[in-house]
């Protein structure tokens, strides 16, 4: 059994008096490729950026190799440096080129050697075919080249869990295909990945694990084949439908 | 001394003063420009600092310590801004001359005084500015950053601040031109600038119109100058269109090139095939 690496035990997130997520659960090991999906609105989003503390949650417990990082005075800086995100809308640095991007975090935050970094970043920008293009700034850029930048610019940091929010949500179709192939191959690389996501056959042939979430609850989970090809809840069932039918 | 001109003879006025003031109105110019440029780059960097501090996130329930110390700060920034923004600068200028000098028994040098007194006012505009420049960051931008592990002050100088700056160069730029020239009011608590050495020669010579005169060209000079090089660093700052693909391999060194894609198909290819019927690709395969 591969280890645990991240817990969310009982999580509720409240905006004022509306309830975004309802006690949930949940677990990733290592090396787990984690799916979630459910139709906008179900919470998703909101459960991966309470994971990496971009929203609060407003009761229950996170543990990160066992260790709760949403209790009062734990460094959520640390945490977050080694969890990283990668954004529906990229939010690249615009006023950096593409490989300062990739640089900064890792000689700002964790202090490494500049010259060691730079070929770090060197090497996962030509892992996601971005190397061409290291002087170039955001701006000049396609949306899915911006995609793939901004992978590579968590991937430097050497991150445990990759956390994907919708990241091919903002693009159209062929760039939405560069950007499942790099996922792809970190999947295969072993990377541990949790990915909210409205491509069902990504989430169908990439996942380890599926969750399908709806209305702030997970209402069933399992192994890609189970979600897929053998789902036991309606709901899951009624909301995979619309995707294999199409 | 040069003979006096008839008296209403503007021109040969003009002509006189030149001749006999030269030395004072330039140095009167100097000293409103060091004036100007210094208290306005002083008052970027408290403005600077007032933004920073003033979009500090703090959440009473998560560190109650923490959110009090920060409310307070912004508290005492609040009223400094509002306070030198909402009194005139000719009046601070006297109540912190005079005022240092008789509660603290202080005699400021009129020049630092007024570096003193033009710097903190034009901090409480900066502050606002500065301010308003960091909302207009897109929050994604804060997000980024966050989440790659930045704490608030290294979010803000490497990511927000260089982008603020970029948005509010117009506006620093007016502060320049506005300290320029607000400067004459100093002349209430006697620095020898500019308006100051105009009024002393309006007061030996009586030749009223002519020595404005030659005040508001002086003064337009000045901001004109200061407005175009102004402009020059902001398209500076807004970098080159263009970008250089990187065609050799950084990581195997220098001299392995990548391998060079395709040559595209260019627009005239396109019309070449749509002129002449041709197969785009045959003209490269031969066969068909």
């Amino acid at each position: 059994m591969a280890e645990v690496i991240i817990q969310v035990q009982h999580l509720s997130k409240t905006f004022g008096t509306n309830t975004v997520l309802r006690d949930m659960d949940f677990t990733v090991s290592e090396g787990d490729v984690t799916c979630i999906i459910g139709s906008s609105g179900s919470g998703k989003s909101t459960l991966l950026r309470c994971i990496n503390l971009l929203e609060r949650p407003t009761t229950g417990e996170i543990l990160f190799h066992g260790v709760p990082i949403n209790a009062k005075g734990s460094d959520a800086n640390a945490y977050r440096a080694k969890v990283g995100m990668v954004f529906q809308s990229f939010n690249l640095f615009n006023n950096m080129t593409v490989l300062e991007n990739c640089m900064v975090g890792p000689i700002k935050v964790l202090k490494k050697d500049p010259e060691q970094v730079r070929q770090t970043a060197l090497r996962f920008l030509e892992k996601v075919g971005m190397a061409p293009y290291i002087n170039a700034k955001p701006r000049q850029l396609s949306g899915g080249m911006k995609q793939r930048v901004a992978i590579a610019r968590a991937l430097t940091m050497e991150p445990e869990v990759l956390l994907f929010d919708e990241p091919t949500s903002a693009l159209d179709p062929q760039m939405v295909g560069e950007v499942l192939t790099v996922m792809r191959q970190l999947a295969s690389e072993g990377l541990t990945m949790i990915v909210v996501t409205h491509e069902m056959a990504f989430a169908r042939d990439v996942s380890s694990h599926v969750v399908y979430m709806s209305d702030g609850v997970i209402c069933e989970e399992g192994t890609s084949q189970q979600i897929f090809e053998n789902p036991q809840n309606l709901r899951t069932r009624e909301f995979l439908s619309r995707f294999t039918n199409r | 001394m040069s003979p006096l001109p008839e008296a209403n003879d503007f021109f040969g006025w003009v002509a006189w003063i030149l001749e006999e003031y030269s030395g004072m109105l330039l140095a009167g110019a100097w000293k409103t420009m060091v004036i100007a440029v210094i208290a306005t780059a002083i008052g970027c960097l408290i403005g600077f600092a007032v933004g920073i501090v003033q979009t500090i996130p703090a959440n009473r329930r998560e560190n109650p310590v923490r959110w009090f110390i920060v409310g307070l700060a912004k508290l005492i920034m609040n009223i400094y801004v509002e306070v030198f923004r909402g009194t005139p600068m000719m009046v601070q200028a006297a109540f912190i001359y005079y005022g240092a000098a008789m509660l603290f028994n202080l005699h400021m040098e009129t020049f630092r005084a007024a570096l003193l007194i033009v710097s903190i006012n034009t901090g409480a505009y900066m502050a606002e500015t500065v301010r308003g420049g960091i909302l207009s960051i897109d929050p994604g931008q804060t997000e980024g950053a966050m989440a790659i592990g930045m704490n608030h002050m290294q979010t803000m100088t490497n990511v927000i601040l260089p982008q603020a700056l970029r948005n509010i160069m117009p506006q620093i730029g007016n502060n320049l031109i506005i300290n320029i020239k607000d400067t004459c009011v100093l002349s209430i608590i006697g620095v020898v600038e500019l308006f100051y050495n105009v009024k002393s020669i309006t007061g030996a010579t009586y030749a009223f119109f002519p020595a404005y005169t030659i005040a508001m060209v002086l003064y337009f000079i000045l901001t004109f100058t200061c407005s175009r090089i102004l402009r020059a660093m902001e398209d500076k700052m807004a970098g080159p269109d263009s970008y250089d693909l990187a065609m050799t391999d950084m990581l195997l060194g220098e001299g392995t090139m990548r391998i060079k894609p395709n040559r595209a198909e260019t627009n005239a290819d396109y019309r070449a095939h749509k002129e002449h019927g041709r197969d785009i690709g045959s003209r490269e395969g031969g066969t068909d």
